[in-house]
């Protein structure tokens, strides 16, 4: 029976992060997380990335209040017809107006649940594997390794000279 | 230094070049949330009395009734419209920073979109009081919300007061969405440095957010869609409230110029009242490196091109109502410039139109405390402009036996007052709070840290 464990190591620098990355993919690591102060490209370049699919969640959203908008207009106005102003009972280009606002409301808070679902927020339990150097200047890399492949994994990460390690018991989902 | 680099700070993306490394940024920005200096706390006292005074305003005025206004007939809309109008429209340059200039990577934005963006969250929540306190009964505020009432009658979607309804409420909830959004790796930051209470709040505020790569992944996308969204929604909420007149044939109001107008002046007024709160935010919290001189041009700039906008749209309302030859139409416009609203006219025009031509010349572009005087004077007069659309239109209709005069009681004063008291209470919490720079932001533009600076990546 094989354990995992996880090791975090913290760079100072955004090519040691990097390289230490794409280091641990290439010998076929699983598991590679990384943290950073700000969203930097070479990292998500790196991790392999494409397409967040929270864009979905915006034009569902998006779609979803223009039709909300549209039905909730015409159907109050057809379910009581009162002619108001002498304009037609169903007056399209004054529910434009309701249906574009609530298309943005709609898809401004699916986009919001979208990113919360996705990166699983919020998620207000003290982390195992963390530093708070990482909000500030350094970076991070975590990753998790069978106990047979945990030697190798620290020699990738440790190659990359960190400003330190640290090691756990694995299953750490921070 | 790179050339790239030194184009960077040429054009105000970055800061002064004495801040290099990324925990930097974290020292000065943080700094401000210490221990709070005696100007804040008098500002803050400020405030709390002058909440006072909006209470006891308010408060009368739910007792005794609408009728301690001066609103009567024919002027039934006066300084609290004109309020709701003036706070509408500062919110707009907030968004207008943190959204438009996002997508169009306007270098220049970072060090201030926090600060202009919390003007706005705080702006529309002082604006949405406003048809509040108008309607006067306070607890039939309700029959705004959309439902069916007991007699299953609806709300009538083909009201610009309706459609107003649902534009604010919008707007607030995106903008303080994307506000909210924008600050979580910020207080993230703040949390991993606060002790106490303070990082209590902030652990439950900041969600738990770690900067990991799938967390910044999601975030950036998400960031540009609400951008995306929050970009149409600026110039439409402005043109939403413009037609709360517009679409009325009220003369003065009846014009289809209104939208493009207000829009304009809308995000005129905000970007003058984002210097007025960024000149001392600088100095008080010693800022200096990062809101330079290349931020306070670029916004006086975005004041001159707006200023003349809306110069030309009052030439032109007064032109179309000359040329159109219809009396009524020219008997208003006559009336604006010198009947008995005359002062608030050329308030008006000497603040919007004429102080501003003083920003064509660079050294008053370069100079903060003469943009931040041009600033007040540019709320003074965008406050007026809103004064006189409402005001000179309504008390000078059609029928000669319905003309009348209004003028503001001593509770609408009040409660004027209040209003920015209310906003200033906000914002100064905010600023002891919240990163007033956005942290995350800045460090992005900041050259990252190599170990190897030969193979520097691009």
């Amino acid at each position: 029976m094989s354990s995992t464990a996880g090791i975090l190591a913290s760079y100072e620098y955004l090519d040691s992060t990097v390289d230490a990355i794409e280091k641990l993919k290439k010998a076929g690591f699983k598991g590679v997380k990384a943290y950073s102060p700000y969203p930097d490209h070479h990292i998500e370049h790196a991790l392999g990335y494409d397409q967040s699919p929270v864009r979905v969640w915006t034009l569902v959203g998006g779609l979803t209040g223009t039709a909300t908008g549209f039905a909730l207009t015409i159907w109050t106005s057809m379910d009581w017809p009162l002619v108001v102003g002498g304009k037609p009972i169903v007056s399209i280009p004054a529910y434009i107006i309701i249906a574009f606002e609530l298309t943005i409301l709609f898809g401004a808070l699916s986009t919001l649940i979208g990113l919360f679902i996705l990166s699983r927020l919020p998620d207000v339990r003290s982390a195992v594997v963390y530093d708070p150097e990482f909000t500030a200047g350094r970076y991070g890399v975590y990753v998790e390794a069978d106990s047979g492949r945990l030697d190798e994994a620290r020699n990738i990460l440790n190659g990359q000279e960190p400003v330190e390690l640290r090691e756990g018991e694995g299953a750490a989902d921070a | 230094m790179s050339t790239a680099t030194k184009d960077r700070i040429e054009r105000g993306a970055l800061p002064h070049p004495d801040v290099t490394r990324l925990d930097d940024v974290n020292r000065d920005v943080l700094r401000a949330l210490e221990t709070p200096g005696k100007g804040w706390w008098a500002l803050f006292a400020v405030a709390v009395a002058g909440l006072g005074v909006f209470a006891a305003s308010w408060g009368w005025q739910m007792y005794r009734g609408i009728g301690v206004s001066g609103l009567n007939s024919p002027v039934g809309w006066g300084v609290y419209i004109t309020c709701f109008v003036f706070w509408v429209g500062i919110a707009h340059s907030g968004t207008l920073i943190s959204a438009i200039l996002f997508l169009f990577r306007a270098p220049w934005r970072q060090a201030i979109y926090r600060a202009a963006e919390a003007m706005t969250v705080f702006a529309v929540m002082t604006a949405g009081l406003f048809p509040l306190i108008h309607v006067g009964r306070l607890w039939h505020a309700y029959w705004l919300i959309p439902y069916p009432n007991s007699r299953f009658l609806w709300p009538n979607f083909k009201s610009p007061l309706v459609w107003d309804v649902f534009a604010i409420t919008t707007y607030f909830t995106v903008s303080a969405t994307f506000f909210y959004l924008g600050t979580i790796p910020d207080i993230a930051a703040a949390r991993d440095r606060a002790r106490g209470l303070r990082k209590k709040l902030y652990q439950v505020i900041s969600l738990g957010w770690r900067g990991t790569d799938q967390q910044w992944h999601h975030f950036g996308k998400a960031y540009i869609f609400l951008a995306a969204l929050a970009t149409p929604l600026v110039l439409s909420v402005h043109s939403v409230v413009s037609w709360d007149f517009a679409v009325a044939i009220v003369p003065g109001w009846h014009t289809t110029i209104f939208a493009p107008y207000f829009v304009a002046g809308a995000i005129y007024s905000g970007v003058a009242m984002v210097i007025t709160l960024v000149v001392p935010i600088r100095k008080v919290f010693g800022l200096e490196a990062y809101l330079t001189t290349k931020h306070f041009d670029a916004m006086a700039k975005l004041c001159l091109l707006t200023s003349l906008i809306v110069f030309y749209a009052y030439l032109s309302e007064f032109f179309m109502a000359w040329y159109s030859g219809e009396e009524i139409e020219r008997t208003t416009f006559w009336n604006r410039l010198f009947g008995t609203y005359w002062w608030a006219t050329w308030i008006m025009l000497t603040c919007n139109g004429f102080v501003p031509v003083m920003l064509w010349f660079k050294r008053v572009r370069h100079s903060i405390p003469a943009l931040f005087v041009i600033s007040i004077f540019v709320n003074i007069g965008m406050w007026f402009e809103r004064y006189v659309i409402v005001v000179t239109s309504l008390h000078h209709e059609y029928e000669p036996f319905a003309w009348g005069i209004y003028r503001p009681s001593v509770t609408e004063m009040g409660i004027l007052l209040g209003s920015f008291c209310w906003f200033g209470f906000w914002f100064l919490l905010f600023t002891r709070l919240l990163p007033v720079v956005a942290i995350q932001e800045l460090k992005e533009v900041l050259p990252p840290p190599m170990r190897k600076p030969t193979e520097a990546r691009s």
